[in-house]
């Protein structure tokens, strides 16, 4: 889309020139621009462009180009075309005054004519070549030349003279725009196409659903291969601005960068890394289920990178977004200040289909992005049906995978729908698509998050739950009860639940613990007990028994002390119960 | 409007008395742009100076102008026919072209006979 890259397009047949019309979008479409040296015929109804196309390409010719150039005018004096066209940046009185461009006013009034006998318009030719000569153009428009025919009696001169014209232009060299007004049925409502053989141009503005779209179209372009597809345009601040966004194919590079998600469990849920850089990824759900805040984490993600991040809102305005997001704990205007993040915010009714295209296309293409996010692309269905929002999403999708730009599509899905019915049907477009959906169970409603695909990427088949706090998104592992996945305060109550019956369990195991060492305690202490019954019952038995052996040695010593006193000539036989031992000898 | 003469002017000022066929206004300015000295402009001149003489007799000045030689006198009268002639006096401006061979439409286009 560089307007300065003036380059030799291969697709032209050899000895057909092409000059670059400068006019954003529409060499490409051209593979170049118009035939160099010869006549286009730039055709279409009141308001279509004509006059716009036709002086963008004499200032771009002049301005870009160094190529000179009359503009011809038959319907608007200097002064009103200078004032016209300063609305898209044109200084054109500057210009003029640097012999780059110089404006003929030709003036017809049919009323203050009378036709008196044969004539031709060598007056016109005069004037033309005196404005060609006097500042070397290159360019000329004739703008529009129809007004002859009003102008002038006798349409046979006229015809004639305009074949002479066109042979004139051509012999002098003149690229050439004619502009003409659309008629009934045909091109142009005086039949002008028959002079103008080379290229013809075709400008239309449509309204479908009271949005009008303008749209340009190649008719016919001799000796070349041109697009012969509609192609949208718009015309704003910078002048006319055709948009070659046609599928561009399938050709593009699949890069193996990964990207974060800006949610770290959501990076691990796809395969650790997040997305692949380049990839398009759809977040569908329902109303209210977290899109544009999964959107906007995307977007703090890449800027928190370093990167530039482009984010259309066809919803919100951009202080809304930065309100709320700033409730979930990202600070989005820190990076607007940075200049990393770009808003765009219009509704989608405010203009058609390919204009928003168009405008998207164009905002890229300044702005540079690495990320993009379109929020939601749903709504484009109130401009659109559903095949031309595909066609024009399928375009922005090759459009963007060229640039290498990760993007994120948000698409509202009905309540009633299926919910994964992406609604506009790009889902098969899309490398990754994470669904969010609202669970209603025990009367509340909770959010669930999963990875319904990711290209390329071992990603988690598990629904989390997703949740939304000041600190940002979460999520969490959701519970699967016979029910299904079990979430929010029935979740909570699951845990409570388990973390209840875990204390209880311990609360068990702990109590039988302490059971034990009281049980071995009480052993313990009983077999202590018992030892010392043992140990008094033993020593008070064998205090027994020594007394009575004192008490048998005692007795011993009387009997002998008897004896001895009785002259007993016999040994004493003791009877007595604990005087065994001392049964023998034990009186000697 | 502009009044620098063309370069062969060819003043037929008669200055003879005013005779009233059906022109009632004072004096008639009138300028011829031709483009060269083409046979269609000679009779546009010719059929001029006859006309002049026979209803203006007097009242006229008429002046060429040749846009060859001059080509950027044609965008002050807007000219783009060749021949035509421009009425400048009286007002309103008029223009006739065409080589003024059909002169009940001259008369016509220069309000000398009415419409």
């Amino acid at each position: 889309m560089t307007k300065t890259n003036r380059r030799n397009h291969p697709n032209h047949a050899p000895g057909l020139q092409k000059e670059q019309t400068g006019i954003s979008g529409f060499d490409e479409i051209t593979g170049g621009g118009l035939p160099a040296g010869r006549p286009t015929l730039v055709c279409g109804s009141a308001g279509a462009g004509k006059t716009l196309f036709a002086m963008e390409f004499l200032v771009r010719g002049a301005t870009t180009f160094d190529e000179p150039g009359v503009f011809i005018s038959f319907e608007e004096t200097d002064e009103e075309l200078a004032t016209n066209v300063a609305s898209l940046g044109f200084d054109i009185k500057q210009l003029v005054a640097d012999k780059k461009l110089l404006l003929e006013y030709v003036f017809i009034e049919r009323s203050e004519i009378e036709e008196t006998g044969d004539y031709d318009l060598e007056g016109l030719f005069l004037r033309l070549e005196h404005a060609i000569n006097q500042i070397g153009a290159r360019r000329i428009v004739l703008d529009t030349l129809e007004a002859l025919f009003s102008g002038l009696p006798n349409e046979a001169i006229i015809r004639a003279e305009l074949r002479r014209l066109f042979r004139w232009l051509k012999e002098k060299n003149l690229t050439a725009v004619i502009t003409c007004e659309r008629g009934e049925g045909t091109l142009t409502r005086y039949g002008l196409e028959e002079y103008v053989a080379d290229c013809v141009i075709l400008l239309d503005n449509r309204v479908e659903n009271q949005i009008s779209t303008r749209r340009l179209r190649i008719i016919k372009y001799r000796g070349t291969s041109h697009g012969t597809n509609e192609y949208p345009f718009f015309i704003d601040e910078h002048g006319f601005a055709v948009l070659p966004i046609t599928s561009l194919g399938l050709t593009h590079k699949a890069p193996t960068q990964r990207v974060s998600t800006g949610s770290a469990r959501l990076d691990t849920m796809l395969g650790g890394k997040g997305f692949y850089r380049g990839s398009s990824i759809l977040v569908s759900g329902t109303a209210g289920t977290g899109k544009s805040t999964i959107a906007a984490h995307f977007v703090n993600a890449a800027c928190r990178r370093g990167e530039r991040a482009l984010f259309f809102a066809f919803e919100e305005s951009q202080d809304q977004i930065i309100r709320n997001m700033r409730s979930v704990g990202i600070d989005l205007e820190k990076y607007v200040k940075q200049g990393l993040l770009q808003f765009h915010n219009s509704r989608p009714s405010n203009f058609g289909l390919e204009v928003h295209l168009a405008l998207i296309h164009k905002a890229i293409v300044k702005y540079e992005p690495q990320v993009v996010v379109i929020d939601p692309i749903t709504n484009f269905l109130a401009v659109g049906d559903a095949s031309a929002t595909k066609s024009m999403l399928t375009r922005l999708i090759d459009f963007l995978k060229l640039k290498d730009i990760t993007a994120m599509f948000t698409s509202l899905t009905g309540s009633a729908s299926e919910v994964e019915d992406s609604v506009v049907g790009v889902s098969s477009l899309m490398d990754a698509w994470i669904l969010v959906k609202n669970v209603e169970s025990n009367g509340e409603r909770n959010r669930g998050l999963y990875v319904l695909k990711a290209r390329g990427i071992a990603h988690s088949n598990q629904v989390r739950e997703f949740r939304l706090t000041e600190k940002g998104m979460e999520l969490i592992d959701a519970y699967v009860g016979s029910d299904g996945v079990v979430m929010g305060s029935a979740r909570a109550a699951q845990t409570a639940r388990e973390a209840a019956s875990r204390i209880e369990r311990d609360d068990m195991q702990r109590r039988k613990h302490r059971d034990l060492q009281r049980k071995q305690e009480i052993y313990e202490a009983q077999a202590l007990a018992l030892k010392n019954q043992y140990e008094s019952e033993r020593d008070a038995i064998l205090r027994e028994l020594e007394e009575a052996q004192h008490r048998e040695v005692v007795a011993a010593n009387e009997r002998v002390q008897m004896a001895r006193l009785r002259h007993a000539d016999i040994e004493v036989e003791v009877e007595e119960n604990g005087a065994r031992k001392s049964r023998k000898g034990n009186v000697r | 409007m502009k009044s620098t003469p063309g370069k062969r002017p060819r003043p037929a000022k008669n200055g003879h008395d005013p005779q009233t066929d059906g022109a009632d206004l004072g004096h008639w300015n009138l300028r011829l742009y031709v483009a060269g000295q083409t046979p269609r402009s000679l009779t546009a001149f010719q059929n001029l100076k006859n006309i002049c003489e026979e209803y203006l007799k007097g009242q006229y000045h008429i002046e060429v102008i040749d846009l060859m030689e001059n080509p950027t006198l044609a965008r002050g009268d807007q000219i783009l026919a060749i021949p035509t002639l421009v009425r400048q006096l009286p007002q309103p401006i008029r223009k006739i072209i065409g080589d003024l061979s059909n002169t009940e439409r001259v008369l016509v286009g220069l309000d000398i006979q009415p419409r």
